[in-house]
């Protein structure tokens, strides 16, 4: 990053990047992107581009790990030292292992793991480029890739962040944003059942501004929700073609 | 994360709960009996220990020197690490931080990062060159349950107790002098966790409600009740009404603590 620029969003309400306060990034979403996962999907949020592999549910490795009640669930989400201007080292740091831990615990609710015992399900997360926002550009990918493997799910989960920058409550921030801005609520949602299973929020905001900002979160992971499913029906969509011919 | 607890009993808070009472008597809201001391630990720049209930927990600040950080050249450096120290629990075990005490960590430290709680450009020297380096480790020495706010009331009990040391520069050279100045704190976070068992919200969890709740919200409230940091835990989920009660809830306790603390 450059220069700090002095304003974020202009007289118009139009951000740096051309949005308006309530905009999401251009996303593409796909689903079954690599042949060894079991399920798979691939994400664009703006410039956020990640892919995301589930494996399972299947024996775990180490065994002892497995648990006689229930489906272990297991997340790594990992940033590719090319991902972000200045190369990050490739060892898990302290905020990934703390994003693993809340994915891991967002996509939980999702599945039924009570019904596969003694099994587990690694859901790995790879960040091949970062432009803020990628903890829910993430969950949107995992979700799907879980899906993809055909674990059976109460919803998709799908996050989307708003926060605040120059006093503005304003949705999806990206990088710029994220690191001038005032505050950042990250939210990941189940929309069929009303769902919050990821909230994290750094910054000050007052009563007002933070329930706006969860209420425009929840309002942008609605419309991601849509792309989602129809990424998910797209691959089908596909298999079938190509069965017919 | 804690000690076998039987059926029968975690059976037991949850019916008491869904009638709005606790296995130890408290009220949903309530927090447990609440102690500081600060400055035991003579060596350390600043320190406090806090017993919530049996939960104990204690927090030493280091100040040292080091470079700042490329983007904020005219900012000290806060850094906060936890432990889980073997002897606290019978599941804590000795080893590098697992994604426990990092979680742990990096909520406390958003809770003090994200309020300004320490003025960090009065902890510059040499913009660009030298600032003063605030290490601030938690030490948890019993495991009772909600650890997240009794480490976050220690970590801002002991930068209240943090002194810096003097120093002056002359010809480009720094020069510690004799003496030290208080640690330049401008806001007192105070951090509410609560959990949620059945739908319903509960203040402050100790551990075996721990293991009875599917999900937990912690929310930092700075002094003017606004929100600074939050962070949801565990595998449940929360609606978001839910959220917006849990903020009411914490600042209503927050405000209550500030006012017997006298922050």
């Amino acid at each position: 990053m450059n220069e700090k620029p002095e304003k974020l969003i202009d007289k118009k309400g139009i951000r740096l990047d051309g949005r308006k306060a309530d905009e999401l990034r251009p996303l593409k979403l796909q689903v079954g992107v690599l042949s060894n996962a079991d399920g798979s999907a691939y994400i664009e949020h703006g410039k956020n581009k990640i892919l995301a592999a589930a494996f399972g549910p299947r024996e775990m490795h180490p065994k002892h790990l497995s648990q006689p009640d229930k489906m272990v669930l297991r997340c790594r989400y990992h940033m590719a030292p090319f991902s972000v201007q200045e190369r990050k080292s490739p060892a898990p740091s302290r905020r990934e292992v703390e994003l693993s831990k809340v994915i891991k615990e967002c996509l939980e609710p999702a599945l039924f793991l009570e019904l596969y015992p003694r099994t587990g399900v690694d859901v790995f997360v790879e960040v091949l480029q970062a432009d803020g926002g990628t903890r829910c550009a993430s969950i949107t990918a995992a979700a799907l890739a879980i899906a993809d493997a055909g674990v059976p799910m109460r919803d998709l989960v799908v996050a989307c962040a708003a926060g605040k920058v120059d006093d503005t409550v304003v949705l999806d921030l990206y990088d710029a944003e994220d690191k001038l801005g005032a505050a950042d609520v990250p939210v990941a949602y189940m929309p069929n059942l009303n769902a919050v299973t990821l909230l994290q929020m750094d910054g000050i905001l007052t009563n007002e501004e933070f329930e706006k900002a969860m209420n425009m979160a929840i309002d942008g992971c609605k419309k991601i929700y849509e792309m989602q499913k129809e990424a998910l029906k797209t691959k089908y969509m596909v298999v079938k073609e190509v069965g017919e011919e | 994360m804690s000690t076998p607890v039987t059926k029968v009993r975690l059976k037991q808070i949850e019916q008491l709960i869904a009638k709005g009472k606790r296995l130890d008597e408290r009220g949903l809201h309530d927090y447990r009996p609440i102690k500081i001391e600060q400055g035991l630990i003579e060596k350390a720049e600043g320190s406090a220990r806090i017993y919530l209930g049996k939960t104990e927990v204690l927090v030493g600040v280091k100040v040292g020197l080091g470079e700042p950080f490329e983007d904020t050249p005219n900012e000290g450096v806060l850094t906060v690490n936890a432990e889980l120290v073997p002897i606290a629990s019978p599941n804590f075990e000795p080893g590098p931080p697992n994604e426990d005490s990092i979680e742990l960590a990096r909520v406390v430290d958003r809770g003090i990062r994200e309020s300004h709680a320490i003025d960090n450009e009065k902890l510059c020297i040499e913009p660009g060159k030298k600032v003063f380096v605030v290490f601030v480790d938690v030490y948890v020495l019993n495991h009772d349950g909600n650890l997240i706010d009794a480490s976050a009331l220690a970590a801002m009990a002991a930068l209240l107790n943090t002194k810096m040391p003097n120093y002056e520069v002359k010809d480009g050279e720094l020069k510690m002098k004799q003496g030290y100045t208080p640690l330049p704190v401008k806001s007192h976070p105070i951090t509410v966790t609560m959990g949620k068992i059945n739908n319903t919200l509960i203040v402050d969890p100790w551990i075996e409600e721990e293991q009875v709740m599917d999900s937990r919200i912690s929310i930092a409230i700075n002094e003017d009740g606004n929100i600074c940091a939050t962070q949801k835990g565990g595998s449940g989920y929360f609606t978001p009404q839910q959220i917006l009660e849990a903020t009411k809830i914490a600042q209503e306790k927050a405000a209550e603590m500030r006012k017997k603390l006298d922050w």
